[in-house]
């Protein structure tokens, strides 16, 4: 029996080699300068690339994050500090159940809300589908964080005369920094690889647009759309953009990494 | 030695972080109310039809989600009978067999697995899993192990599939059940390891009578989060079920989900009715993961109770 677990553990691992070897291949092959900087390209025509949905995929980020990261923050103390009240009990089962919903219900949620209203897809609506997604998990993170913050720490704050929210916010918040800017990291990296939400509202976008009234590009949106295409090209730039796109999502799940593995340093 | 004005500033605080956490439940019902809304035109048209009617027919406005519901059940299904066993041998070996150098390194690689994006899964199953299935599994199965006879897998393999949904599905799961597995096992009690350990139970006889059986609610609620993660998954299997309005018995034939259902025929949506009717197809799978959700968090949060008492 023992031998099935160690057999488990082996062909968990295979796919994700298979998936990385096959994804870095493909690829890098596809990959040049052009790709960060140029537009798309008609079929038949050669070069082109994603610049426009590499920069509309930082600005979809950007958005989700100035909308969850405050939310999530601010629910996530409030859970920490009323940890067992009846409402906390609540908020915190709701924002479990809420991080398990698909994202294409959030979608369906921002187009009803934002774009069927104004009859147009917007940049706008798209980040805030993404940033709704990141609350509940910021909360979650959040919470966790603060509530390490040792009690004592907390107590010769409020016995130097600070009033409890100086000592939340200056003490407590604070030493929960590094851990709380890890679990936001780890929500970006969660969004920024999601294209279901943006069908419904981003869009995508053939040019260069940064408004955020207008439909915008995005790096997972452009691969999928490349990736049903019939067309090799087509496929090879999907490739590519796969690979920047998990490229991204690494970088940003290494930092978060980096965060953690800096904090436990300033805490021996 | 209270700071004038502190009153003030604590009743603010207070109202302020308790305003955020406000956000969640006011988002969750809004999320309901939004999508509800989308949906009341179809629902009204259809009612229970809707549920049981196979007929999807947007020139004559005939809408039914039978197969789509059916396609996301099988395909999750599928996906759940081949990652739980994955899943719960990579997490009792992470936290009971595994050298402790190794432990570090394979958890790391599965959760790299969780943070691919959708998208790049259904890329490489174009690209990679469905060829593969075609020429090597599906002879395998059928020539092999003599499965060709069974309805399951009768009938022409062209490539996107029921089964390709399945198999990208168990992999995109597996991280999911194998984290909160491995979390659920390590919150079992020395004790319990120790006292079948002090009866003479071998290591494997530990695992199997007094570690598993203590921590199984917990893993039932990770599976049903694997579930939960399942059913809604929405890109890869848009990108590798063939999105076709058919129930078969045959795995190897195409089908729909509900989420992929609603990712393929959104952007072409003939009129009022059918963005209606695929936004009612987004309520029952709203209504459906709410359920599944709620009952795994409950199974897990009970688990970590027991564990956490003495």
């Amino acid at each position: 029996m023992q031998a099935l677990v160690y057999l488990a553990a082996a062909v968990t691992v295979l796919p994700l080699l298979a998936i990385l070897l096959y994804l870095l291949k493909q690829g890098a092959t596809a990959l040049n300068a052009d790709f960060f900087t140029a537009l798309p390209q008609p079929v038949g025509e050669s070069g082109g690339g994603m610049g426009n949905a590499i920069i509309g995929t930082l600005i979809l980020i950007g958005v989700a994050s100035g909308v969850g990261l405050p939310v999530g923050i601010g629910a996530g103390l409030y859970l920490a500090e009323r940890r067992s009240t009846r409402l906390a009990m609540i908020v915190r089962f709701l924002a479990d159940v809420l991080n398990g919903l698909p994202s294409i219900v959030m979608g369906i949620f921002a187009w009803e809300l934002l774009v069927r209203p104004v009859h147009h897809f917007s940049a706008l609506a798209g980040g805030i589908a993404l940033g709704a997604m990141m609350v509940p998990m910021v909360t979650r993170t959040t919470e966790e964080m603060v509530r390490l913050v040792p009690t004592p720490l907390r107590e010769a704050a409020l016995a130097l005369g600070y009033s409890n929210w100086r000592t939340s916010l200056s003490i407590v918040l604070r030493t929960a920094l590094g851990g709380i800017v890890t679990g936001a990291l780890v929500a970006i990296a969660r969004i920024a690889g999601e294209t279901a939400p943006l069908l419904f509202t981003a869009f995508g976008n053939q040019f260069w647009s940064t408004s955020l009234g207008e439909p915008i590009a995005a790096l997972p949106l452009q691969i999928f759309t490349y990736a049903i295409s019939p067309y090799d090209q087509w496929h090879a730039q999907a490739w590519a953009g796969a690979l920047v796109l998990v490229g991204i999502v690494f970088l940003i799940s290494l930092a978060a990494r980096v965060a953690v593995r800096h904090r436990h340093r300033a805490e021996d | 030695m209270r700071v004038a004005g502190a009153g003030v500033g604590d009743r603010i605080y207070d109202w302020v972080i308790t305003a955020f956490a406000l956000v969640i439940p006011i988002m969750l019902v809004l999320v309901f109310a939004a999508v509800a809304e989308a949906a009341w035109p179809a629902l009204r048209s259809f009612g229970f039809w809707f549920l049981v009617s196979s007929d999807w027919n947007p020139s004559a406005g005939q809408f039914g989600a039978a197969p789509a519901i059916f396609g996301t059940i099988v395909s999750s299904a599928l996906a759940l009978l081949i990652a739980t066993p994955l899943a719960l041998g990579v997490a009792v070996f992470l936290s009971e067999l595994a050298p402790p150098w190794m432990r570090q390194p394979v958890a790391f690689t599965v959760d790299l697995l969780a943070a691919i994006p959708s998208v790049v899964y259904g890329l490489w199953g174009v690209f990679v899993l469905v060829p593969l299935l075609r020429e090597h599994v599906i002879p395998f199965l059928r020539d092999t192990l003599h499965l060709g006879a069974t309805p399951l897998f009768a009938g022409p393999a062209y490539g996107p599939s029921m089964l390709a949904a399945g198999v990208i599905l168990a992999i995109m799961v597996l991280p999911y059940i194998s984290a909160v597995s491995r979390e659920v096992l390590s919150a079992v009690p020395r004790s319990q390891r120790e006292a079948a350990l002090a009866l003479g139970a071998t290591r494997w006889e530990t695992i199997r009578d007094a570690v598993l059986p203590y921590a199984r609610s917990g893993i039932v609620g990770g599976v049903m989060l694997g579930l939960g993660r399942a059913l809604g998954e929405t890109m890869a299997v848009t990108m590798l079920i063939g999105n076709r309005h058919e129930i078969s018995a045959s795995l190897l034939a195409p089908g729909y989900t509900m989420a992929s259902l609603i990712a393929n025929e959104f952007s072409e949506a003939t009129g009022e009715l059918h963005l209606s009717a695929l936004m009612a197809v987004g309520l029952i799978l709203l209504v459906l993961t709410f359920v599944v959700n709620a009952l795994a968090r409950w199974l897990v949060w009970r688990t970590g109770r027991a564990g956490g008492a003495p």
